[in-house]
């Protein structure tokens, strides 16, 4: 193997790596918050994708529908809430938002796809269907069993998984879509060429991971996050709903899942069901890392984007068991190093 | 009982009439079931259960499936050496990932599985030798005596003799001494160690039991279809069991029955119905299923099986019959010294819980150990009992070291402890939860059970725990849920438990709390009629008139430390002690700062 394909594949895995070091950073975000193993963050990934791919060829990505369909759920739920409580007032802030906001986001989606728009313009239109979808998924899903265990939390995720990726193919169908770079350039580099969409993934990556840090250290609703990560009843006793910091947490999650389905399209063809491994290999990169450190997580994943990367030059067929594998030695190392055995669920 | 017995027999025989009556189609249908219900039953002892949640039962199938066609076409052996080959694979990778991640939290495992699942996945699908992504057909069919079970049919009497045995054998196996410590591990797996339960080695067996089982239903799917390829055995198969093991529900075994039927013949329903809906084709029955598990999970986290049961008649259980006491070793005579406890530290963190303890305890002693709150009296219990390390200091038990030993190791010298906070199987009944404590004086195995080869033992086992129970006077709640005894009770409960174990020392943690007047002077005689016996117990208690009646000895602790030791009415005089206790330091300081403002 000669040192430029060397080369390559370290670059090929690094752009592989910075979406996985993303999604792991949201795995965790997610799983300190709120204790859930976010297994459909994956489906936030194809969902941007394929939505750009629509858009790109002209058509209203069918996001919208499950958007409409999730926001109308809500206001159900919460518009029943709020009649339970007999605080009807509420109720024309709760058609406002969960009802006209999507259908909002909506038309503007619709008038997007029938305009030749810049890419910019156009990723926007892709954040605004799919970063909604967070919270939504959280206020459905996860919030009425915001006290269950981890476990019935990991099942709840799974049921979740299928519902997301069994609508991806009802909206998008079974085709894969691969969208336009943002920029076609190449950069020489010594023996390399450099494509510019890999500059730009990976330095994407990083100002979305410096922008996470200066928001867990620098902002209030940063600070509630990371004191209810440390300590879910305290964080409660000193005032911080649980609620709300399950929604902003879910919302930085689809956030970091757009940017990166925005992000990996041009490289990589995204399937409906590409959300999945993913995912995956977000987790497979957190565990690396010890499922407790941002910095860490960041580097395992960086890792599986390089194990991939090398994997696939010399055992391409067997890319995938290779990746999967990886994590058995790891954990084998932490059930050797811990020497507790594990924590007791509490009852429930 | 009755009732019971005839439905199970309808059952049976309908079961058994099924293939005559059903067209093919439907013959076929049920052979999935009773291969999924095979799976799914590993998972509802495994998960319902012990709470180990997987999601790669897929891939023990699949292993199974691979190793037993490989062979027969392969190398051309016989079906019957598959099976055992089949099971060896299983069985081996099964101890490799239990062993990996079992002793880390239960999310590292259920990852884990995903991950493992989508390796084999890739695996099959990409071995030149297996096939690739088509697979190897032509396996031959199961023969027995030359006779070729080779059709729909036939296959179906080798399913379901398979699965009506595993249903029977995991029954078996859940209503016995190895199934009671079971249930604990889910959310009492340090009372399960303080009993002597190997809870760590337990999880495996319940791991590697239900791989095995699924490595079963791959034999039997191999050698049923005929071929296998990597489609059968993808990550959706593997979440497919857990959903069908969560509408089943953990109580019952025969909740595998349910969740395997219904997602079964759901599963095909919809695969004939949705394509009406949509031109497309592909997995749109993940979002119906999806949909249906998750207000499952909002309305019923239980599964339909305990919904289910309500409708079944209920048999009454008999109370066990009484059988003479298994041989014990005689107590060591009154004054021989049990326990010693000699500077013994603890710190957690910058926090020092015990510093420097010393004391012994005789055969036919009380000896009460009080304090304030925070004294560290709870610490202490977990340092003798095992459930915590001491940072320094050793404890003898009879003489030999205990302070390195697991709780499980010290419960087998014969030691045993209530939790101040009662640890209980709360859906379990009483006298099974008190059977736990006699978990070390039963040492039958897994296969026994399933087989009901060790009802003897058991007999005695519960034999024992009733009488335990007798002498706390909860003679009358056998049957009841633990969880639904009043406060008072439940500790009763836990001082049966380990009374169960036939323990020569007793440590007692708070057993008075929550007592009303007469069941505390019932639980005073009882302690009295141990140390007559000859026990030696520690108490822990805040109620000093229980404590001061009782102990002949007592310890005094304050911030970690010893502060006092002697007879009751000595400790009682004792001017540290009312310091302590009634903050006599505190009362000076007030009355200082009050004199110059009453201005003297």
């Amino acid at each position: 193997m000669s040192a430029d394909i060397v080369l390559w594949l370290v670059q090929d895995g690094i752009t592989t790596g910075a979406i996985y070091a993303l999604l792991a950073l949201a795995l965790l975000l997610v799983f300190a918050v709120t204790r859930i193993i976010f297994v459909p963050q994956g489906e936030f990934v194809s969902y941007a994708a394929l939505s750009l791919g629509m858009l790109q060829t002209g058509q209203t990505p069918g996001t919208v529908w499950v958007l409409i369909a999730g926001g109308a759920i809500v206001a159900v739920l919460e518009g029943a809430s709020a009649l339970a409580r007999r605080e009807p007032a509420r109720l024309a802030r709760i058609l406002a938002v969960y009802v006209a906001g999507p259908l909002a986001i909506a038309a503007l989606a619709r008038w997007g796809a029938a305009h030749a728009l810049g890419l910019w313009a156009q990723m926007a239109i892709v954040a605004a269907l799919v970063v909604p979808l967070g919270p939504l998924l959280y206020r459905i899903a996860y919030r009425p069993l915001a006290d269950a265990s981890v476990l019935v939390l990991f099942i709840v995720s799974m049921a979740a998984h299928y519902v997301l990726s069994g609508l991806g193919l009802v909206i998008f169908g079974g085709e894969g879509l691969r969208t336009n770079p943002i920029s076609e350039a190449r950069f020489d580099v010594g023996v390399l060429k450099i494509g510019a969409q890999s500059v730009w993934v990976a330095g994407a990556s990083l100002v979305c991971m410096i922008a996470l840090w200066l928001f867990f250290e620098h902002t209030l609703v940063g600070k509630a996050l990371r004191a209810t990560a440390i300590n879910r009843v305290g964080a409660r006793l000193a005032g911080i709903p649980a609620g709300l910091t399950g929604s902003i947490a879910f919302v930085l999650a689809a956030a970091i899942g757009a940017a990166s389905g925005v992000l990996i399209s041009p490289i990589a063809t995204i399937y409906y069901d590409s959300g999945l491994m993913i995912s995956l290999k977000g987790f497979v990169g957190a565990i690396l890392g010890g499922m407790a450190s941002y910095p860490l997580a960041a580097l395992g994943a960086l890792g599986v984007g390089l194990i991939e990367s090398f994997s696939s030059f010399w055992a391409s067929a067997l890319k995938e068991t290779i990746v999967f594998t990886l994590i058995i030695p790891v954990l084998l190392w932490r059930s050797l190093a811990s020497r507790h055995p594990a924590v007791e669920d509490e009852e429930e | 009982m009755r009732a019971q017995a005839v439905l199970a027999a309808a059952l049976l025989l309908a079961t058994a009439a099924a293939p005559l009556a059903l067209p093919e189609f439907y013959v076929t249908l049920l052979n999935y079931i009773g291969l999924a219900t095979l799976v799914t039953l590993g998972l509802v002892v495994m998960t319902g259960v012990a709470g180990i949640v997987s999601f790669g039962q897929q891939a023990f199938v699949g292993i199974a499936a691979y190793a037993t066609a490989g062979l027969t076409t392969l190398a051309g052996l016989s079906p019957w050496a598959g099976l055992v080959a089949s099971l060896a694979a299983t069985a081996a990778s099964a101890l490799l990932l239990g062993a990996v991640t079992l002793r880390l939290s239960g999310h590292y495992l259920a990852i884990a599985t995903i991950a493992w699942g989508v390796a084999i996945y890739y695996l099959f699908g990409n071995l030149p030798l297996l096939g690739q992504y088509s697979g190897i057909d032509n396996v031959p069919p199961v023969s027995l005596g030359g006779w070729a079970i080779d059709s729909g049919r036939e296959s179906y009497y080798l399913i379901w003799t398979f699965t009506a045995a595993a249903l029977v054998a995991e029954r078996n196996l859940l209503a016995s001494r190895l199934g009671r410590a079971i249930r604990a591990l889910r959310f009492r797996a340090v009372m399960a160690e303080s009993c002597g339960v190997d809870t760590a080695s337990l999880k495996l067996l319940v791991f590697v039991h239900a791989a095995l089982l699924a490595g079963l239903a791959g034999w039997l799917h191999a050698h049923f279809l005929r071929f296998v390829s990597p489609h059968a055995f993808g990550i959706n198969a593997g979440i497919d069991y857990l959903f069908m093991a969560v509408i089943g529900g953990a109580a019952e075994v025969w909740g595998a029955l349910v969740g395997a039927s219904i997602m079964t013949i759901l599963k095909e329903w919809l695969k004939d119905w949705l394509p009406a809906f949509s031109q497309r084709s592909g997995n749109y029955e993940t979002v119906v299923f999806g949909v249906l598990m998750l207000l499952l999970l909002h309305r019923a986290r239980d599964g339909l099986a305990p919904v289910l049961a309500r409708l079944l008649p209920e048999g009454a259980r008999q109370r066990p019959a009484q059988v003479a006491a298994p041989a014990r070793e005689a107590p060591p005579p009154a004054g021989t010294v049990l326990l010693e406890v000699h500077g013994l530290g603890k710190r957690f963190g910058g926090l020092v819980a015990v510093r420097d303890l010393s004391f012994a305890m005789n055969a036919g002693e009380i000896l009460g150990l009080i304090g304030p709150n925070g004294a560290g009296k709870t610490t202490v219990f977990n340092l003798v009992g095992g459930a915590l390390a001491a940072d320094e200091g050793e404890v003898r038990l009879k003489g030999s070291r205990i302070d390195r030993l697991p709780s499980r190791e010290i419960a087998r010298r014969g030691l045993r402890r209530t939790f101040q906070q009662v640890h209980l199987v709360s859906r379990m009944s009483v006298l099974d939860n008190v059977a736990i404590g006699a978990h070390l004086r039963g040492g039958r195995g897994a296969l026994a059970a399933m087989l009901r080869a060790e009802r003897d033992e058991e007999r005695t086992l519960l034999s024992e725990a009733a009488r335990a129970l007798d002498r706390v006077g909860l003679g009358e709640h056998l049957f009841e849920p633990a969880g639904s005894l009043p406060l008072g009770s439940q500790r009763a409960v836990e001082i049966a438990r380990a009374l169960a174990g036939d323990p020569q020392v007793l440590l007692l943690d708070e057993p008075a709390a929550g007592l009303r007047y007469g069941e505390k002077r019932a639980l005073a005689a009882l302690l009295d009629r141990l140390r007559a016996e000859g026990l030696g117990i520690l108490l822990v208690e805040h109620d000093m008139e229980f404590v001061m009646g009782l102990a002949d000895r007592l310890v005094v602790m304050d911030f970690g430390e010893k502060l006092a030791e002697g007879l009751p009415d000595e400790v009682r005089r004792d001017p540290a002690v009312i310091e302590a206790y009634l903050g006599g330091e505190a009362g000076d300081r007030g009355q200082k700062n009050l004199k110059p403002e009453t201005g003297s």
